[in-house]
C-alpha cells in the first residue's frame, strides 16, 4: 500500500457557469448544470474537512467563481477554515463594492486570467468582449491590499504578444505573472491544432521570459509553463496522483485532477455522501494511480519515476488509449512517435501562423 | 518601497508583502502562506517572519537575533538574516518601508 501524504491544496471549482467561452477551457465538455451545484453550507463544510486534512491553500475557480452569488460568504468559509484563499477569476462579474467584500471576508490572493494582451486577441479567444473590464479591474486592485497574480494562457495565436503582456504587469499591483501553455485536455484538445505553437515561437518566447525574470527580480515573479509537447519528459501531473491535490467540481464530486473523468471505469465519490478524509485516503478513484505499483515499463524501472511520477494519466488515456501507460510525451515512451508526429504537424507548412482564419470550437455555457 | 536589489537598508522596516501571512491563531506548524507556497517557519526563520511587522528596522532585527542566539557569531547572525530577508525579498513576501 503506497504511503499517504496530506493534500496541500484543494481545487473548489465553485461552478461550471462562466460569461467567456475559452477555446481552451480545461473544463468538461459535459459541464455540469446549476441546479446540480453544491450549496454555501456544502461548500463551508468541505472547506473545513480540507482544513481538517491539512490543505493549506483552497482555489476558488470555475468556470467563473463569482458567476455564483455567494462567493464572498465562499471565501469568508474558507478563510474562517483557517485556508488560504486564491480566487482565480477572469474578473467579472464584478464592481469595486464587490471587490471590497471578497478582499473584507478574508480574500489573500486575486488573480486574473487574461486571454491576450490586446482586445482584439481576447475577444477572438474568449468569444466575448472582456478585455477593457480586465484592465479595470486592474485599476481597482492598485489601491487595495491583497496579492495578485496575473494568469496568461499561451498558445500559437498569442505567444509572439508576451513582451506586452509583460508591460501590462509592470504597470499593476501584481507581485507575480503566470505564463501558462495551454495544456490539451477538454476544450483545448479539439482546438490543438490551432493552439499549439511552433518550436521557434516558443524558442522566442523562452528568451523573452528568461530575461523579464532576471529583470523584475525582486518586483514581479514570472513563472511560466512550457507546452509538455515540446518537453524531453512529462511534468509531474498535479504533482503525483493523490499527493498534493485534490478538486472537487461544482456538484461535489472528488477528482485526483481536471481532466480524471475522461479515464473510464474510475469511480468518483461525491463530497455530499463521503469525508473528504475517507475520499482522499480510502477511495478507488485516489488509489488508482497512487505511489508506483500501477507502473509498467520504461517508467517502473526509471529513474525519474519519483519525479515526474510517470506524467499525466489522462493525456496517457487521451494518447494511447491506457490510462496507465506511460505519458507519450515522454522521449522514453514508445509512444512518443504519436507526440512527435502532432508537433511536425504544427511545425511544417506552418509559414503563416498568424495570418490564416482558424475555425475555433467555442466552449459552451453551463 | 525601496529598492533592495543592491543592499538592504539596516534602517528599512520589512513588513510581509499583501497576501503574505502566518498561518491562522497560532497552528502548529507555523507556516507562512504566500501565493502558490508556503514555507515551514521554526527557530530563527520563524523569530525573524515575526519581526517583520513594519515596526522593526532590520538592525532591530538583527539585534534582537543576535540576543537570542548569543552562542553565535554576531556576524555570522547578522549574514544570515540578511540573507534570509533578500531570499524573501527576491519571493515578493516581503515590502521595505
Ligand atoms: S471559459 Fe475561459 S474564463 Fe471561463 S472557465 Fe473556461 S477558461 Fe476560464
Ligand atoms: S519513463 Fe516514466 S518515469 Fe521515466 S521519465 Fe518517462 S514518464 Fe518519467
Amino acid at each position: 500500500m503506497p504511503s499517504i501524504s496530506n493534500p496541500l491544496a484543494l481545487i473548489a471549482e465553485l461552478t461550471h457557469r462562466c460569461p467567456l467561452h475559452c477555446v481552451y477551457c480545461s473544463n468538461p465538455q459535459e459541464l455540469q448544470s446549476r441546479a446540480t451545484e453544491l450549496s454555501t453550507a456544502d461548500w463551508s463544510r468541505v472547506f473545513r474537512e480540507a482544513a481538517d486534512l491539512g490543505v493549506l491553500q483552497a482555489d476558488l475557480t470555475g468556470g467563473e467563481p463569482l458567476a455564483r452569488p455567494d462567493t464572498v460568504e465562499l471565501v469568508r468559509a474558507a478563510r474562517t477554515a483557517g485556508l488560504y484563499v486564491n480566487l482565480i477569476t477572469s474578473g467579472l462579474p464584478l464592481d469595486e463594492a464587490r471587490l471590497d467584500a471578497l478582499i473584507d471576508a478574508g480574500l489573500d490572493h486575486f488573480q486574473l486570467s487574461f486571454q491576450g494582451s490586446t482586445a482584439e486577441i481576447a475577444e477572438e479567444i474568449s468569444g466575448s468582449k472582456t478585455h477593457a473590464q480586465k484592465l479595470r479591474v486592474l485599476d481597482w486592485l492598485k489601491s487595495r491590499r491583497v496579492a495578485v497574480t496575473l494568469n496568461f494562457v499561451i498558445h500559437r495565436r498569442n505567444i509572439a504578444q508576451i513582451g506586452q503582456m509583460l508591460a501590462i504587469a509592470e504597470a499593476s499591483s501584481a507581485s507575480r505573472v503566470e505564463f501558462a501553455n495551454v495544456q490539451y485536455y477538454g476544450w483545448a484538445l479539439v482546438n490543438r491544432a490551432a493552439l499549439l505553437p511552433t518550436r521557434n515561437q516558443l524558442d522566442d518566447s523562452l528568451v523573452i521570459l528568461k530575461q523579464a525574470q532576471e529583470r523584475l527580480l525582486g518586483k514581479i515573479r514570472v513563472e511560466y509553463v512550457v507546452p509538455d509537447y515540446y518537453a524531453r519528459y512529462p511534468k509531474a501531473c498535479m504533482g503525483g496522483w493523490g499527493r498534493k491535490l485534490l478538486l472537487v467540481t461544482p456538484n461535489g464530486e472528488a477528482l485526483p485532477c481536471h481532466a480524471a473523468r475522461v479515464i473510464p471505469g474510475l469511480p468518483f465519490e461525491n463530497v455530499k455522501g463521503c469525508s473528504l478524509r475517507d475520499i482522499w485516503e480510502t477511495s478507488d478513484a485516489f488509489q488508482k494511480f497512487r505511489g508506483q505499483d500501477w507502473m509498467q515499463e520504461p517508467c517502473r524501472s526509471c529513474d525519474r519515476r519519483g519525479m515526474d511520477f510517470g506524467g499525466c494519466r489522462c493525456q496517457a488515456l487521451l494518447l494511447t488509449g491506457d490510462a496507465a501507460a506511460t505519458d507519450p510525451v515522454c522521449t522514453l515512451s514508445p509512444r512518443r512517435a504519436k507526440v512527435d508526429a502532432i508537433v511536425a504537424g504544427v511545425n511544417e507548412g506552418m509559414l503563416s501562423v498568424n495570418s490564416e482564419k482558424t475555425n475555433w470550437i467555442y466552449r459552451l455555457n453551463a | 518601497m525601496t529598492d533592495t536589489s543592491a543592499t538592504l537598508d539596516p534602517q528599512s522596516k520589512p513588513r510581509l508583502a499583501p497576501g503574505c501571512r502566518l498561518n491562522n491563531d497560532g497552528k502548529e506548524p507555523r507556516t507562512l502562506l504566500m501565493p502558490e507556497r508556503a514555507l515551514r517557519l521554526q527557530g530563527p526563520s520563524l523569530e525573524i517572519i515575526e519581526r517583520c511587522d513594519g515596526q522593526h528596522t532590520v538592525e532591530q532585527i538583527i539585534s534582537e537575533l543576535q540576543e537570542i542566539y548569543s552562542k553565535a557569531a554576531p556576524e555570522k547572525v547578522a549574514q544570515d538574516i540578511l540573507g534570509y530577508l533578500k531570499l524573501l525579498h527576491d519571493q515578493r513576501a516581503l515590502d521595505f518601508q
